[in-house]
């Protein structure tokens, strides 16, 4: 049963062949029975999750269910659900039961779909290790010594070991795409303001992205279908129609244009990469695509861009936390002074507070032009490399991460950690979508490929990720001992 | 532009973050090799280019003035670590005097 896709649970659900309760109770079977190995739950919303199993079985009996009506799915610990602790993977907020629904949990629930629980992710979305998170680390399925990357990591792990059959991700750097790749499954990040980010703990809001992560780009695109959707709770959400993600997944390829930017292929890309993507590049040869050769000459500024204007936003976002109104508030604090600052130092990880320390410096009087006006007018010119890309192909093709999968404490240093994400952050600085997909092993851990897209391609993405994954079966390979 | 650990001391009272001797200079080794990446930007020409602070470049939406949210005061107060007669309360700022 857990090998299959959405469209076949939802398909069998509809015939009868299980009710939405059995499917959930089969899911919540395997996360007690294999999850002690992963860690990547921090919590199990078991008696939640029947209670709307029962609700969904009765719209499947009345005939007025959805597409993922009783499907179960798991939530990053990042969205606010009501009723339940919503951590965000820290200390910080281990005490905090979200009083409201994030929008996107709303309209899962909508929909009809199945919590099963929340997943393990770094603290406050910051980290590509899931090393960060006040819960301990997640291991990667493939192997257990390994990480699941981060942030999205507990989402990506559980997905890849089959313990839902579907996830959300958020990704500000590429915490759903680097983890997805690391993981051997499906992630996409859309066009900032596609999704709601209401209720979603906010990082770096102008790169902050909700997205789904899956098995298949076709379980993508159905997710895509219930998550995306202007929100007015959300004043960047955008206003633009939804397209059916689903409708043009299976039109050719023929003609299409695939740009290759050269500085994402240069040196420090594991040759074991660079060769499975030479591979996926023949079986879209193969389906009629053209590839065209191009130059992104700002490529390697983005790391330099994204960890000021990250740190930034997110010192200014974490102002929040004050141990006022809700989260850790320490003991017997002497003064309000000492209550700030013990709170926040008691309950933030030594990441958070690097980041917080850099942000608030780069923001700090007589430093803001050196550091982060020079920043954004950086990050225009990497948009603007982008946009002019974009008028001579349709996609971009590159790798997601610069290799697979490290081992769990490899990297202590966090300059090394954060180069993990050099080939995904010049797209949330950008603002475009971009989606991972599995291309292939490299001793025996998955190796992912990023197509990255101009705004509001996410169909185009898809239907791409999903012509090569019906001439490709490296999407249905799944670690053996789940 | 670097980062020693006296200057750390005055961003971290400006961020309410406290760091203990030992860890100002662990922290201020690992800030220098983080701020270290950006001298880079420094070399590239921006002479002109307009900063970019949103993807999309989009305008604020606007709204009409309409109550949409009711009061959920008890509800919001329930989670948090010290409340007294709807009011959060704090360590006192002002002498009884």
């Amino acid at each position: 049963m857990h090998h299959k896709t959405l469209a076949e649970l939802s398909q069998a659900l509809k015939n009868k062949e299980y009710s939405s309760r059995e499917l959930t109770q089969y899911f919540l079977d395997r996360i007690k029975q294999h999850d002690t190995q992963l860690n990547s739950f921090i919590t199990v919303t078991e008696e939640l999750a029947l209670k709307q199993a029962d609700l969904a079985d009765q719209r499947l009996a009345k005939g007025d269910a959805e597409a993922l009506t009783g499907i179960p799915l798991a939530q990053k610990d990042i969205f606010c659900t009501q009723g339940v602790k919503t951590s965000c993977g820290s200390k910080m907020l281990d005490n905090f039961i979200a009083p409201y629904d994030a929008t996107l949990i709303r309209r899962c629930n909508e929909a009809g779909m199945v919590m099963l629980g929340k997943t393990n992710m770094d603290e406050l979305a910051m980290g590509s290790s899931n090393e960060t998170s006040f819960y301990g680390p997640v291991a990667n399925p493939w192997d257990l010594e390994r990480t699941p990357g981060g942030s999205s990591g507990g989402s990506a792990a559980a997905v890849a070991a089959y313990l839902t059959p579907a996830a959300t991700g958020t990704d500000t750097g590429g915490s759903i795409r680097q983890p997805a790749a690391l993981c051997g499954i499906t992630g996409l990040k859309p066009t900032y303001g596609r999704i709601s980010r209401y209720g979603m703990t906010a990082f770096a809001s102008s790169l902050d992205q909700a997205g789904p992560m899956a098995r298949s780009a076709e379980d993508v695109a159905l997710l895509m279908n219930v998550f995306a959707g202007h929100d007015p709770l959300d004043s960047t959400s955008v206003q633009k129609e939804v397209p059916d993600y689903t409708a043009d997944l299976k039109s050719p390829l023929k003609d299409l244009k695939i740009g290759l930017p050269k500085e994402y292929f240069g040196e420090g890309l594991n040759p074991a990469i660079a060769e499975a993507l030479e591979k996926a590049k023949a079986v879209f040869a193969q389906q009629g695509v053209q590839f065209v050769d191009l130059s992104l000459p700002h490529t390697d500024l983005a790391l330099s861009v994204y960890y000021i204007l990250a740190p930034a936003e997110c010192s200014s976002n974490l102002s929040r936390f004050d141990g006022v109104r809700y989260g850790y508030r320490c003991k017997d604090p002497k003064d309000l002074e000492d209550m700030y600052c013990r709170s926040r130092s008691e309950a933030f990880g030594e990441e958070v507070k690097r980041r917080i320390l850099i942000g608030t410096y780069v923001l700090s009087q007589g430093f803001y032009d050196a550091y982060y006006l020079k920043a954004q007018q950086v990050r225009r010119l990497i948009r603007d490399d982008f946009t002019k890309a974009f008028q001579s192909v349709d996609l971009i093709l590159a790798p997601t991460t610069p290799t697979t999968a490290f081992k769990l404490k490899e990297i202590t240093d966090p300059v090394s950690m954060y180069l993990s994400d050099i080939y995904t952050l010049a797209l949330n600085l950008a603002g475009l979508p971009g989606l991972s997909l599995p291309v292939g092993f490299s001793e025996g851990l998955p190796i992912g490929m990023q197509l990255i897209g101009n705004y509001f391609s996410e169909a185009t993405l898809l239907k791409t990720a999903h012509q090569y994954q019906c001439a490709s079966d490296w999407h249905l390979q799944f670690p053996k001992n789940f | 532009m670097s980062l020693d650990p006296a200057k750390l001391q005055a961003v971290a009272n400006l961020a309410r973050l406290s760091v203990s001797e030992d860890e100002l200079n662990q922290f201020a080794a690992k800030l220098n090799s983080i701020l270290a990446l950006n001298e880079r930007l420094s070399l590239v020409d921006t002479t002109g280019v307009e900063p970019l602070s949103h993807p999309l470049e989009l305008n604020q939406p606007l709204r009409h003035d309409l109550i949409t949210e009711h009061n959920q005061r008890e509800l919001f107060q329930k989670i948090a670590p010290l409340t007294k007669a709807g009011l959060y309360l704090v360590p006192q700022v002002m002498d009884n005097e």
